[in-house]
């Protein structure tokens, strides 16, 4: 760790000093953990008492101060992944990769972790390894799934996709079909969900060609706003852990007819896009 | 200054005072661990609860830290009041039974049992060490730490902190270190001899191994009891 790395982190929230979770979301991106000389040269330079900066650093289950491996593997083990076996998931990761939940692999490639709930209960048991769902896990698949992330997932660069096929989704909570046929966008049946920003709140229609980006609203939505998503059946809010790798927003996962899981960016203008059927990725 | 009503008697307290400072003021005793002159109000223990408001929209709070409101109706010792403090002492004393602080604060609540599975943890997280290290020791060498279950407090990376000058205050005030009531069986360490509740007997051989080492004894009353 360089000292002089972390002062830039630092300089980066020059005015902004008490944005003590963001400048340990930085440094913890930088070296996949917190180092231990890091946070004292965020005490110093930020004045704040190291005691402070630890026990912020040791309450948030996304920081860690070991260090971590190059892959993150989540298994949810929210209630409903729970009752379709995701203990059983969990210990045959254990068993593959020798480590327990929370651990990291000696040669650094993975780091295994548990989850409670990752919002996407109707695909369960869920696995996410690097922002990748893996949706209707099995004991089985296990080995595929550390294979696949292995040698494929961080290869993949989405901004390159062309491809235009229509998709129908359903909703992450409740499963319910997020179509509507009463309403053409691109001539295919429209995605209808519900979006509120700035204090606006009503419907929103996307293309389901994959790979269109038309979508009709109620309201104009400036360009760039970050918008909620919600199921219009369950009213659940559709949105992911998973951060939109071209701008940082939170991403919106649906579940694809036939298996798999399509996650876009919740920044309107942001092209990004995710997707992952049944782990096999586009 | 502020007008409210406690146990039925109005009182007028300043601006900004707390309700157990107003009840104090008017000589209602409420139990209190991790409150402490000179620290700022945590509510961490909730010992001190008391009953506010009327009716269906009564309800507990945590009389360290609510300050005082025109107007208000404290109950400081209705039945709720009561029965809440039984617990949360009882719980206390599961964790921690070994402190002479709690086990006398359990005596004065007249809880002599407790039903829950028996803990040995040392802290109950009152943070009186913390409040004592940062806001009279002005040296912030312990915190808070984790969350839940793992929550403990210690400084950070478990080392040696450069700030701290082992000045002692942390464990001056901790409730949990000091003082330690074993009794002769650590089990059922809540004698309640060392409340002070009445003369000491003549028949010292009689109660001699179940003598708290603070007098007067008053084991024989308990064992009445
Ligand atoms: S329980 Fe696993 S996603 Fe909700
Ligand atoms: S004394 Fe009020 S909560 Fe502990």
């Amino acid at each position: 760790m360089k000292p002089s790395d972390v002062r830039v982190i630092l300089n980066k929230y020059e005015e902004d000093r008490g944005g003590l979770i963001s400048i340990l979301e930085d440094i913890q991106a930088k070296y996949s953990y917190l180092p231990h000389d890091a946070l004292k040269i965020v005490s110093e330079e930020t004045g704040r008492s190291l005691v402070d900066i630890y026990g912020v650093a040791t309450f948030y289950k996304a920081f860690s101060l070991s260090p971590r491996g190059k892959h993150l593997i989540s298994v949810c083990m929210g209630t409903a992944c729970h009752v379709r076996g995701a203990p059983q998931i969990a210990e045959e990761f254990e068993r593959q990769l020798g480590i327990q939940s929370g651990g990291t692999t000696t040669d650094r490639e993975f780091t295994l972790e548990t989850v409670n709930c990752l919002g996407a209960c109707a695909l369960g048991p869920i696995v996410v390894v690097d922002g990748h769902y893996f949706s209707k896990v099995s004991t089985t698949k296990v080995k595929q799934i550390l294979k696949n992330a292995k040698d494929r997932l961080d290869k993949i660069s989405i901004e390159k996709d062309r491809r235009i096929f229509p998709v129908e989704v359903s909703c992450v909570r409740c499963n319910h079909s997020l179509m509507d046929p009463n309403f053409l966008v691109d001539g295919c049946p429209s995605i209808k969900v519900i979006v509120s920003f700035e204090n606006k709140h009503g419907w929103l229609l996307l293309s389901s060609l994959y790979g269109s980006y038309k979508v009709s609203s109620e309201f104009d939505i400036p360009t760039n706003t970050i918008i909620n998503f919600f199921c219009p059946h369950c009213n659940a809010e559709l949105s992911s852990a998973t951060a939109c790798t071209a701008c940082g927003a939170p991403m919106v996962p649906m579940i694809v007819k036939g298996g798999g899981m399509v996650q876009i960016c919740s920044r309107h203008g942001c092209r990004s896009h995710m997707l992952d059927l049944n782990g096999i990725n586009f | 200054m502020i007008n409210l009503t406690i146990n039925g008697l109005d009182v007028s307290v300043e601006e900004g005072s707390t309700l157990l400072e107003a009840a104090q003021y008017l000589g209602f005793p409420i139990p209190t661990l991790c409150h402490m002159e000179g620290l700022s109000p945590y509510g961490a223990c909730r010992l001190c609860v008391v009953e506010i408001g009327e009716g269906e929209k009564s309800k507990l709070v945590s009389s360290c830290t609510y300050p005082a409101e025109e107007g208000l109706k404290v109950r400081t010792a209705s039945a709720r009041v009561v029965r809440a403090r039984k617990m949360i002492i009882e719980l206390l004393l599961a964790s921690c039974p070994q402190s002479k602080t709690i086990q006398d604060l359990a005596s004065k609540l007249e809880v002599r049992q407790q039903r829950f599975r028996q803990e040995h943890e040392d802290c109950i997280l009152c943070g009186l060490c913390v409040r004592m290290c940062e806001e009279q020791m002005m040296a912030k060498a312990i915190g808070f730490r984790g969350r839940g279950e793992k929550r403990s407090i210690g400084t950070p990376f478990d080392i040696k902190s450069d700030v701290c000058r082992f000045c002692g205050g942390c464990i001056y005030v901790c409730p949990a270190c000091q003082l330690r009531c074993t009794y002769n069986e650590p089990e059922k360490a809540i004698c309640g001899g060392c409340a002070n509740l009445s003369p000491p007997c003549v028949e010292i051989d009689r109660f001699n191994d179940m003598m708290c080492y603070m007098d007067p004894c008053v084991a024989c009353e308990i064992e009445k009891d």
